[in-house]
C-alpha cells in the first residue's frame, strides 16, 4: 500500500505543498494524491515533474482524482 | 479533453488578451490605467448600489459581471461547475475587507497595479513591490502551515448564489440604464463627473467581461498566484500570464497613444510612496491568505466555490467601509483614515497568518 495524500477540500497552494512535503520526506519510489479540483491535479502534476517524478496514473472515483505518482528514473 | 488553456502558451496567450482588452477597454472610455480593475470596478458597484455615497464612483461595472457569468459558463460547459464552501468563511470575509482597504489606499488592485505600470504610471512600481511582500509575507505563513481548512461539497443551489446575485446586478443594470446627467436612475447611482462617469459602451464591457471570464477560468489565471508559486515554488507557469499581459498592454498603450511616463499627474493615482507600498502589502497579504487575488476569486466564484463567493461580498463591504470611513485614497493622496486603516489591517492578517492552523487529529 502507497503512502496517500488526502489534499481533498484545500484549495491552492496547499495539494502542491503537502505533495513536495511528502516527496521530500519519503523514501518510497511511490505516492498517491488525492485531490478533487481540476486545477489542484493540474498544479500537483506540474509540481511532481519538476521535482524529477512523474505523474503515472489519474484515476477519477467521483469527484475525488487519484494520482499516482512515481520516483523518475534516475 | 486536453485544456490548452493550462499549457505554456495558454497562460501567456490568456494574460496577452486581457493585456490588450484591458487598454482598448480604456480607449472605449473606461478611467485611466484603469482598462480593468476588479477592486475599484467592486468599489464602483458598491457606489452603484448606495453602499458607500462617494459620487464620484458609482457605476454598476458590467465587467466584473462578465467576469462571474463567463467563469459560470466555462464551469458548467467544462463540466468544473463543484458548489462547494465551509473553508471559515468569516475569517475569508475579513481578508476580503482588508484586501480591498489596501488595495483602495495604493488605488488599485494587482490587476491595475500591472496596467498602471504598462501605462507608464512609475508609482505602480512602488505597489507591485508591495504586493511582492505581501505575497512572501503570506507565503511564510502557508510554510508553517497556515490554512483555513478544507471546503466540503455543498448543494448545487448554493454554488449558484453569486452568479445569481451578480445575473440580478446585470437585470438591474439594464432595466435602469443611465441617463445623461442624472445621478440616481431607479434603485441604482451614477456619477456625473469622476472614474465612475468614465466607461466603456455596456455592450462592449460586458462581452470583454464575458470572454476574460471564461479564458480565466481555463487557465485559473491569478495575479496573486503569479508571485506566490514563483517564491514558493519557483514555477513561473501564472508569472508568465502576468508578465504576457504587461507587456501587451504596454505594447497596446503605446499603440493607441495611452503610454505617458512618470510619477506626477497619473490617472487616479497618488504619489505617497510609502502608503502605495504598504496599502499593497496589506492586500498582497489578504489575497496570498485567501489563496487567490480578486480577479480569480470572482472566476472561483463562477465555478460555484462559496468561499470565494463570501471573499468577494467581504471585497465589496470593505469598499463601502473605505468610502464611508474615509480610507481609500484620491489623487490628492491618502485619505484621512487610510494610514490607521492599513496598520490595523495589518495587525488583523498578521494575526490571522499566525493562528489559523489545522485543526488536531480528534479535536
Amino acid at each position: 500500500m502507497s503512502e496517500v495524500i488526502d489534499a481533498r477540500g484545500l484549495s491552492c497552494p496547499q495539494p502542491v505543498l503537502m505533495t513536495l512535503e511528502g516527496i521530500k520526506k519519503t523514501d518510497a519510489d511511490e505516492m498517491v494524491v488525492l485531490v478533487d479540483a481540476e486545477a489542484s491535479r493540474e498544479n500537483v502534476s506540474r509540481a511532481v515533474r519538476g521535482q524529477g517524478w512523474q505523474v503515472c496514473s489519474i484515476t477519477s472515483e467521483g469527484e475525488t482524482s487519484r494520482l499516482k505518482i512515481q520516483r523518475g528514473p534516475k | 479533453m486536453k485544456n490548452v488553456f493550462v499549457s505554456k502558451w495558454g497562460i501567456i496567450g490568456v494574460g496577452a488578451v486581457i493585456g490588450i482588452g484591458a487598454a482598448l477597454l480604456q480607449y472605449f472610455g473606461n478611467p485611466g490605467n484603469m482598462g480593468i480593475c476588479v477592486a475599484c470596478f467592486e468599489r464602483d458597484i458598491a457606489g452603484a448600489v448606495g453602499l458607500h455615497r462617494a459620487g464620484v464612483v458609482q457605476y454598476l461595472r458590467p465587467e466584473i459581471i462578465g467576469f462571474v457569468l463567463g467563469s459560470l459558463a466555462a464551469a458548467l460547459i467544462f463540466r468544473e461547475f463543484r458548489p462547494r464552501g465551509g473553508s471559515a468563511p468569516i475569517v475569508r470575509f475579513v481578508l476580503g475587507v482588508f484586501a480591498m482597504i489596501g488595495a483602495l489606499v495604493f488605488l488599485g488592485c494587482p490587476w491595475r497595479a500591472m496596467l498602471r505600470l504598462s501605462g507608464g504610471d512609475f508609482n505602480a512600481v512602488l505597489g507591485i513591490t508591495g504586493l511582492i511582500v505581501g505575497v512572501w509575507i503570506g507565503t511564510r505563513f502557508l510554510k508553517k502551515g497556515y490554512t483555513l481548512g478544507r471546503a466540503n461539497r455543498t448543494s448545487t443551489a448554493a454554488g449558484w448564489v453569486l452568479p445569481a446575485v451578480f445575473f440580478g446586478l446585470l437585470l438591474l443594470l439594464l432595466i435602469y440604464p443611465q441617463a445623461e446627467g442624472e445621478a440616481k436612475i431607479g434603485v441604482l447611482f451614477y456619477s456625473i463627473k469622476g472614474p465612475g462617469a468614465m466607461h466603456a459602451p455596456l455592450l462592449i464591457s460586458i462581452i470583454a467581461g464575458l470572454i476574460i471570464g471564461f479564458i480565466a477560468q481555463r487557465s485559473r489565471f491569478c495575479t496573486m498566484g503569479a508571485f506566490r508559486d514563483l517564491i514558493l515554488f519557483r514555477d513561473f507557469h501564472l508569472f508568465l500570464g502576468v508578465a504576457a499581459l504587461v507587456i501587451a498592454a504596454f505594447v497596446a498603450n503605446t499603440v493607441l497613444g495611452q503610454f505617458s511616463p512618470g510619477f506626477e499627474n497619473q490617472p487616479v493615482a497618488h504619489t505617497q510612496h510609502v502608503w502605495n507600498a504598504l496599502g499593497m502589502v496589506l492586500a498582497g497579504l489578504a489575497f496570498a491568505l485567501a489563496g487567490g487575488c480578486p480577479g480569480r476569486q470572482l472566476f472561483l466564484s463562477g465555478e460555484g466555490d462559496g468561499d470565494a463567493a463570501v471573499f468577494v461580498i467581504g471585497m465589496i463591504v470593505g469598499a463601502a467601509i473605505s468610502h464611508n470611513f474615509g480610507l481609500a485614497s484620491s489623487p490628492a493622496g491618502v485619505g484621512s483614515n487610510g494610514i490607521a486603516a492599513v496598520v490595523i489591517g495589518l495587525a488583523v492578517c498578521l494575526t490571522i497568518g499566525a493562528t489559523m492552523k489545522p485543526l488536531k487529529a480528534g479535536a
